[in-house]
């Protein structure tokens, strides 16, 4: 039996153990425990560090709104941090490990942070480390220096590094009621909604549905509170119109009722089931939502506060009544408001000794007084705790005489000797999705709360605690009228079920701090302390929104679930001013902490789409590496054994430009561009004239964007009068189909064209070099292919192996170049029968690597040099500017700034030291490579060139033509490389076209 | 966000595509008016209020839409089919001689 257990009761499992481990150290818990249970049940209160200090801490709370317990779970090599041990539920196996502390939890070094308070209060980020650089111990620089040893310090968890192997997977989900939460409220708002023939979908953040109920001690209609909402999530889970989703998180209220939601499917698990993604990001629309969130109870700020062993009162209540787990043998309760009580109550039932409750109130009601007798407990009405005793663990706390009205302490302090301190600062309804979908919070003084918003255009109806009803008779009448008037219904005269609950008013003194020495935490996460809000308050912070930013209060995972109101309270003290004047923040998603993974869900691993060409299965079996470019993937080159990436592509160049190669060019985009208007349209769209192309010929085209700049290039087939075959790059496929029809439907509806994108139809194979041509005509039948029957730029169709192709032939390698193209499932049918008829000429396949060295090598440009920033004067293309009629991009071309003598130019580069030059790199013209500077531009594209023998590159150069022939020299200090270079033109090789021509 | 395609039906933003402020107005093809141009193709309504506002359907029928959106609340109060929107191309022939 562990030290802690209580000897029945709960809804834990007692008879199935579960192992795990706890910064290395073995544990055993039951199922049904959390991580902070089964570590409490095993006599464990020290759970983690503070941000700043490095003050010990416990557990706060027992839910999702837990600041101080935050754990990391490793699995494997994976480790997950900052999770509320809270909500950690525990499985065989279960490896945790505490965080910010060094080198133990017990030990930590950094701890002499709380000895110089004032070193870390509130704006030490920015008082020190922003501004200029003054004196050796101010400003940024000096940030730098630091920041490594300041983020070891303060901080929470590590992330990993190593790969997550968890699969994710997003939903979609429509109804016509979403419930959140599914409390006494939650549970008669989904039945009484299912009841009329709605479809519900009902989510829970815990694996248990009640709420409240699992753990209050309630009778409802006669039975334990928690059997009664387990028989009633029972009844709803055989419905068929009703979706029960247990351990989901909704963490965002967007536009158009659409609300996101986490669900944790497998982390409870050891191994997940077949198939089960670790999370699943569910995308609900839900024409009403039902907002059942319940409450937060609030900590009271006071000295010493955060010690372990001082925790919520509901909290421990919590784990004594659902996890059977007493927190403390010697129990003591600071309280502002009656809810507290029943706490008390519940633990001295549970086995607890009850030494002492605390009340700012002077006065108690007869109710109080009673139910404070059955806790047998000393009762100190009109009294606070001023500070606690003990080390990592508490052992004690001091009382004092309090005036509510003035604040003010009096009388001797009195040490009362206990190791769990209870405290309760009343309640806040949780309004975050309310407050993300709409208007301001609004103050009730009475329950000295926000309240939520009215919807404003979102359609959601409040039920529960979340309206302020703290009561679970009035939630379940609240959320029997709320499922019934979500679906339009007009509600039942059917009895409501009869609770009996403890006596108590839910209304709080509004006492938040007791002011005495030492430091009072206001946002435990981030160790903001209630002076620190003084603190920021002198320095003139009065807006809510910068006290938040200036001293962190209320950011990460806590975003203000236990610490808003408290400092917000001590703001508008500060200030002089009522708690509505100072305001709130308005919450933002998401309510609780997200995965990554599930946001990326199918977009990464192994369920991101991919592109393959009809080759893709023969370049992999032939020894392609693959590369992704975009979706597709495409051979980068086909390796022979022992060979570098290098040798590999200098091996395919040379060999095509001897003999033949072939590459698979399926990608390039392809669009149909047919009708009666299409030749017009194709001279509106291209820079070059396309109506004069006669059909059976290509032409090379270039595209400009509406603002004069190049956007994509490609040749365009006329196939017949009204029948064109554009190609566009790979990269711009999507981009130019779109530019297309936005012009055919927004601007030119008059045009009769219509344009299809027709790139996954045609599988394409470009064959080109000296015996491509003779490789062809050997396999090719029902057409010539000489020089009379398909002259450069011409298009013939005929037969490879029995299936119909069609044939242009043109170059971008600059050689004697064909591009074969037939029906995509038969591409590799094609293909085989051209490497079979290559056999006798020495063909070759080549890769991405050796098409981008032959490109470089006749200066061809690409997406590279086509960047968006770059003209057709910039590449050399101006020849292709037609100056007889508007296009696409004519009217803004020659503005000043496009046309100026210093832009950057295309220019070939050659290295003259014989080692390789990069990408990126920039070319320089002073020899100064300790300081380089005054670039000309840079680098575009780079290889080795095997037809020249030399490392060569594109490059994009200030005033680039009439540098043609100059030396310069290529920088690249992150590379470490500067050496001389040569500026050339950028047709490195056979300029005039000879070879192609043939 | 839902757009409503008058082809398609209600349908999550997710699908359509962006494709600009639907008050431009391009100027005749072979006009040589710079600041007409310039306007067309630089100048935005940035109202905070209702948007006229061109969208493609493009993960579906590939329609563009000419949508009013509120920038606002992003309540969307009309949507049609910019090609039948005949108003687009007069205005942009009557806007300025080349
Ligand atoms: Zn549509």
């Amino acid at each position: 039996m562990s030290p802690r257990r209580t000897e029945a009761g709960g809804l834990i499992d007692r008879l199935r153990t579960i192992r795990f481990t706890f910064d290395g150290a073995p544990y055993t818990g039951h199922a049904g425990d959390t991580l902070a249970s089964a570590l409490l049940a095993n006599g464990v209160t020290l759970f983690g560090r503070s941000f700043k200090y490095h003050r010990p801490r416990g557990v706060l709370t027992a839910g999702v709104e837990e600041p101080n317990a935050l754990v990391t779970v490793l699995r494997g090599e994976v480790r997950e941090p900052n999770i509320p041990a809270t909500m950690v539920e525990i499985y065989d196996g279960l490896t945790a490990i505490s965080q910010n502390r060094f080198p133990s939890l017990a030990w930590d070094v950094s701890a002499v942070n709380q000895l110089g308070g004032k070193l870390l209060s509130a704006g030490f980020y920015y008082k020190t480390f922003m501004g200029p650089v003054i004196g050796p111990l101010k400003g940024t620089r000096f940030w730098m220096f630091c920041e490594h040893f300041i983020r070891r310090a303060a901080g929470l968890g590590k992330a990993g590094t190593a790969h997550d192997t968890a699969r994710y997977e997003r939903m979609n989900a429509f109804c016509d009621v979403l419930v959140v939460g599914s409390g006494p409220a939650g549970l008669m708002a989904a039945r009484a909604a299912s009841d009329q023939g709605a479809r519900v979908i009902l989510a829970e953040l815990e694996p248990h549905f009640g709420g409240s109920a699992n753990w209050s001690g309630e009778t409802i209609d006669g039975m334990p509170a928690a059997d009664w909402v387990g028989r009633a999530a029972g009844q709803l889970e055989g419905r068929d119109n009703v979706r029960l989703l247990p351990r989901t998180t909704v963490w965002g209220y967007y536009d158009g009722n659409t609300l996101a939601a986490l669900e944790r499917v497998t982390d409870h698990k050891e191994t997940p089931g077949k198939g089960e993604p670790r999370h699943r990001y569910w995308t609900i629309r839900a024409k009403s939502v039902v907002l059942a969130t319940g409450s937060l109870e609030r900590p009271l700020v006071f000295p010493g506060n955060d010690r372990p062993g001082v925790m919520l009162a509901h909290a421990a209540e919590r784990f004594a009544t659902e996890y059977g787990v007493l927190p403390g043998d010697r129990i003591g309760l600071f309280t502002n408001n009656d809810s507290a009580y029943r706490a008390a109550l519940a633990l001295k039932k549970a086995g607890a000794v009850v030494v002492a409750i605390v009340d700012v109130r002077p006065e108690l009601s007869s109710e109080m007084r009673k139910l404070a007798g059955e806790t047998e407990a000393e009762i100190f009405s009109g009294h606070a705790v001023i500070a606690t005793e003990g080390g990592k663990a508490l052992s004690g706390f001091k009382v004092q005489r309090f005036d509510m009205a003035s604040g003010a302490l009096s009388g001797d302090a009195r040490s009362i000797h206990a190791d769990c301190l209870l405290m309760s600062g009343g309640w806040s309804p949780t309004i975050h999705l309310a407050s993300q979908a709409g208007a301001k919070a609004e103050w009730n003084e009475t329950l000295q709360a926000f309240l939520p918003p009215k919807p404003t255009t979102q359609q959601w109806i409040g039920a529960g605690a979340f309206t302020g009803s703290f009561s679970t008779a009035e939630a379940i009448a609240e959320g029997r009228a709320a499922g019934f008037s979500a679906t339009g219904g007009t509600g039942t005269p059917a009895a409501l079920p009869v609770v009996e609950a403890a006596p108590g008013d839910p209304d709080p003194a509004p006492v938040f701090e007791i002011r005495a020495s030492g430091k009072s935490f206001v946002d435990f996460q981030h160790d903001v302390t209630a002076d620190d809000v003084r603190l920021a308050h002198r320095e003139g912070f009065v807006s809510v929104e910068h006290l938040k930013r200036y001293t962190t209060l209320g950011m990460a995972t806590d975003q203000g679930k236990s610490s808003n109101i408290p400092g917000l309270a001590i703001m508008a003290e500060a200030l002089g001013k009522p708690i509505p004047q100072v305001g709130t923040t308005r919450f933002r998603p998401p309510f609780a902490a997200v995965s990554i993974g599930s946001l990326a869900a199918e977009r990464f691993g192994d369920l991101k789409p991919e592109r393959l060409t009809p080759m893709h299965d023969w370049h992999v079996a032939n020894g392609a590496t693959m590369y992704s470019a975009g979706l597709w993937y495409r051979p980068m080159i086909y390796g022979h054994p022992g060979e570098t990436i290098e040798q590999a592509y200098v091996r395919e160049a040379r060999a095509t430009r001897e003999s033949a190669g072939m590459v698979d060019v399926s990608t390039l985009g392809k669009i149909a561009v047919q009708g009666p208007d299409a030749a017009e349209f194709l001279d509106r769209v291209y820079t070059n004239m396309f109506s004069t192309l006669a059909v059976g010929k290509a032409r090379y085209g270039l595209m400009l964007r509406e603002d004069g700049l190049a956007f994509d290039d490609g040749t365009t087939w006329r196939l017949g009068e009204q029948d064109f075959l554009m190609t566009t790059t790979t990269a711009n496929a999507g981009k130019v189909m779109q530019h297309l029809e936005y012009f055919l439907d927004v601007i030119w509806p008059e045009l009769k064209v219509h344009v299809t994108s027709v790139t996954d139809q045609w599988a394409g194979a470009a064959i080109g070099g000296p015996k491509a041509r003779q490789i062809l005509a050997g396999c090719v039948s029902g057409t010539a292919v000489d020089n009379a029957a398909l002259p450069f730029m011409g298009i013939v169709h005929g037969e490879i192996a029995g299936v119909p192709v069609m044939i242009c032939r043109l170059s971008f390698s600059g050689e004697m170049a064909f591009e074969v193209y037939s029906g995509a499932g038969y591409g590799t049918h094609v293909w085989e029968a051209l490497i079979e008829a290559g056999k006798p000429f020495g063909l070759v396949t080549y890769g991405l690597e050796a098409l981008g060295t032959m490109r470089i090598e006749k200066g061809h440009v690409t997406g590279a040099e086509i960047d968006g920033r770059t003209t057709a004067r910039d590449l050399h293309l101006d020849w292709m500017l037609s100056k007889k009629k508007p296009f696409i991009g004519s009217a803004m071309m020659d503005r000043e700034g496009l046309i100026a003598p210093d832009r950057l130019e295309l220019v070939g580069i050659v290295s003259l030291d014989n080692q390789p030059l990069n990408g990126g790199a920039h070319i320089v013209e002073q020899l100064d490579e300790a300081n380089p500077h005054g670039s000309l531009g840079h680098i575009t594209a780079c290889c080795y060139s095997p037809a020249l023998g030399k490392y060569i590159a594109l490059a994009l150069v200030k005033g680039g033509k009439t540098r043609r022939g100059s030396r310069a020299y290529v920088s690249d200090p992150l590379r470490n490389r500067f050496g001389p270079v040569e500026i050339v033109s950028n047709h490195f090789f056979d300029p005039d076209g000879s070879r192609m021509h043939g | 966000m839902l757009i409503t395609c008058p082809y398609c039906g209600p349908r999550d933003v997710i699908e359509f595509t962006y494709q600009g402020d639907g008050n431009r107005q391009r100027p005749q093809p072979a006009s040589q008016n710079l600041d007409a141009w310039n306007a067309y193709v630089y100048d935005r309504l940035n109202p905070a209020g209702d948007h006229n506002e061109i969208w493609q359907h493009s993960g579906g029928c590939r329609a563009h839409l000419r949508v009013v959106r509120n920038t606002l609340t992003h309540e969307i109060s009309s949507t049609a089919f910019a090609r039948g929107d005949h108003n687009s191309v007069a205005r942009h022939r009557a806007e300025d001689k080349p």
